[in-house]
């Protein structure tokens, strides 16, 4: 059977640089993959480049079609969802538009079903609800994520690609944010993409792990194995 | 009294046709962060293709309709024909293509319809009526056009999905496109309304200015001004702007009349009125760049 995502020597450029130099992994459907590595190793280079926001080679199929080099928003379409790093919040829209615009594009128009999925998202995250008609710049940076993984969510989305969620935010609010993408993944069946500086974190969520050096894949396996690698808990893991 | 009511009246009546084209200029610049200087051009051109149809026996409402329907066309493919190309070219490039649309507007129309000035009717009745000695019956209807055409446009942008897509896709490109919205198309839109504002700005202030190609030369000027009033980014600051611009080159008209009656010294008068839009855009320049309801923009360096 062929993998839901499946990534093969693809690389990425900024202008002349290149970033990924032939990264290769697959992901299995319902699952919850980590990409872990150092600053600068391409984590979130691989995210855009699924979503083709840099340029690229190589292969990428989705559902077992390819989508390397399609338009941003086709790929989107398919039902990838991406969750940027540094959130993307349209910061002059409200919280609820923000939520809306998401669920537009996706082609239902119809009231009813957009009411039903934002009490979905509202239940995930009640703290949204409260702050719905006020302007999305305004919130703090934990909430700013919270809408940022339900603008995704209003998607429908079968994969989610995840950039970081703990980025500058409190431990408590990141130990809250991973609560809920554990249950949105039990729940909705969403596949999960996960990218993160903070590996203790990541490996406990996910089931799969990829371990990325310069732009390569270096180790991969079942997120336990991979914890208990010497190398990355050395690396990464700090002990 | 009955004069400084007048005065302010007709301000209204103009300010009304420069609060379209700065809607139309800001329509564009929060998306782009580029002075269309082809804005006023365009809308002239679109005012002649009115006018031709209106030679060709077509009722005024009629024409008027299809020149803003051929204008928004217009506009979308200028945008996807010549300037998607420059997508990532530098300013000064695109700047260059504005000047260089500016050109080609104008020329084309003067070619196919010559220099010579026409006159361009008006669909408001001509006799008087209740408010008449205050405000013309064209000038009512300018405001009320305007009105009505600004109303629908802030409907659109604020209740409709469309609308909401497109204020999502110039306040964010990336995330708008990763929400799976289609940001190029949106562009393309936001040029195609810019045009039709613009157009019926054109004919509008045509019975006014009478038809000829450089009719909208000063108007773009004051438009400018109204937008940078207003704050270049904000839409509606830039409507409001335009009023302003509108009612205030005609105070500073009527006041300079009433120092020369007065005082018998010529200070300021009808002549100046152009001054005052280029005062306006360097006091606002250098005093507040921003505009009174626009947002700074905080670069990180």
């Amino acid at each position: 059977m062929a993998a839901f995502l499946e990534v093969s020597g693809l690389k990425a450029y900024y202008g002349q640089t290149q970033a990924l130099y032939g990264v290769g992994f697959a992901l299995e459907q319902g699952g919850i993959t980590t990409l872990l590595g150092a600053n600068g190793a391409g984590k979130t280079t691989t995210l855009r480049a699924i979503c083709n926001m840099v340029r690229t080679e190589g292969t990428v199929s989705f559902n077992g079609q390819s989508i390397r080099g399609r338009p941003t928003e086709s790929i989107v379409r398919l039902g990838v969802a991406h969750v940027p790093e540094g959130r993307g919040t349209f910061t002059t829209l409200t919280v609820e538009e923000n939520l809306r615009i998401a669920a537009y594009t996706r082609g239902s128009m119809g009231g009813a079903e957009v009411k039903r999925d934002l009490a979905m998202v509202f239940e995930y995250f009640p703290r949204l609800k409260e702050r719905m008609q006020q302007q999305a710049g305004t919130l703090s940076g934990g909430e700013q994520q919270m809408l940022a993984v339900s603008r995704a969510l209003m998607l429908r989305p079968r994969l989610m690609l995840l950039d970081e969620p703990s980025f500058g935010l409190a431990p408590l609010v990141v130990q809250e944010i991973f609560r809920i993408l554990r249950r949105i993944n039990g729940e909705s069946k969403v596949s999960m993409l996960l990218v993160e500086q903070n590996a203790a974190l990541a490996l406990d969520l996910a089931d799969h792990a990829y371990v990325l050096e310069t732009g390569r894949v270096v180790m991969a396996g079942p997120s336990a194995v991979v914890k208990n690698d010497e190398n990355v808990r050395k690396s990464y893991l700090g002990y | 009294m009955e004069q400084l009511i007048q005065q302010v009246a007709s301000g209204l009546a103009n300010g009304a046709i420069y609060a379209c084209v700065a809607l139309a200029l800001v329509m564009i610049f929060v998306s782009t962060s580029h002075i269309n200087f082809a804005q006023g051009e365009m809308a002239m051109f679109s005012t002649y293709i009115s006018w031709q149809m209106i030679q060709w026996g077509v009722g005024y409402w009629p024409a008027f309709f299809l020149a803003v329907g051929v204008s928004f066309v217009g506009g979308v493919l200028i945008e996807r024909i010549v300037l998607r190309p420059l997508h990532t070219a530098p300013v000064l490039s695109i700047v260059v293509v504005f000047i260089g649309l500016l050109a080609i507007c104008n020329s084309v129309a003067g070619t196919a319809w010559s220099y010579l000035i026409k006159e361009y009717p008006t669909p408001f009745p001509k006799d008087k009526f209740g408010l008449s000695g205050l405000i013309g019956a064209h000038q009512l209807g300018v405001v009320v056009v305007t009105l009505i055409v600004l109303t629908m446009l802030f409907v659109f942008f604020r209740y409709t999905p469309l609308g909401l897509a497109m204020r999502a896709a110039a306040q964010n490109p990336v995330s708008a496109r990763l929400a799976g919205v289609r940001v190029d198309w949106m562009l393309a839109l936001g040029w195609g309304l810019a045009a039709a504002v613009g157009a019926v700005a054109g004919m509008m202030v045509a019975h006014i200015v009478y038809l000829d190609p450089n009719m909208m030369g000063g108007i773009l000027l004051y438009a400018f001004a109204g937008a940078l009033l207003g704050g270049i980014s904000s839409p509606g600051g830039a409507v409001l702007g335009g009023f302003m611009v509108g009612v205030l080159e005609n105070l500073v008209a009527y006041l300079g009349n009433a120092i020369e009656k007065g005082f018998g010294v010529y200070i300021i008068g009808n002549g100046e009125k152009l001054t005052v839009a280029l005062i306006i855009v360097i006091t606002v320049l250098t005093l507040k760049p921003s505009g009174l309801f626009g947002r700074v923009v905080v670069k990180r360096v």
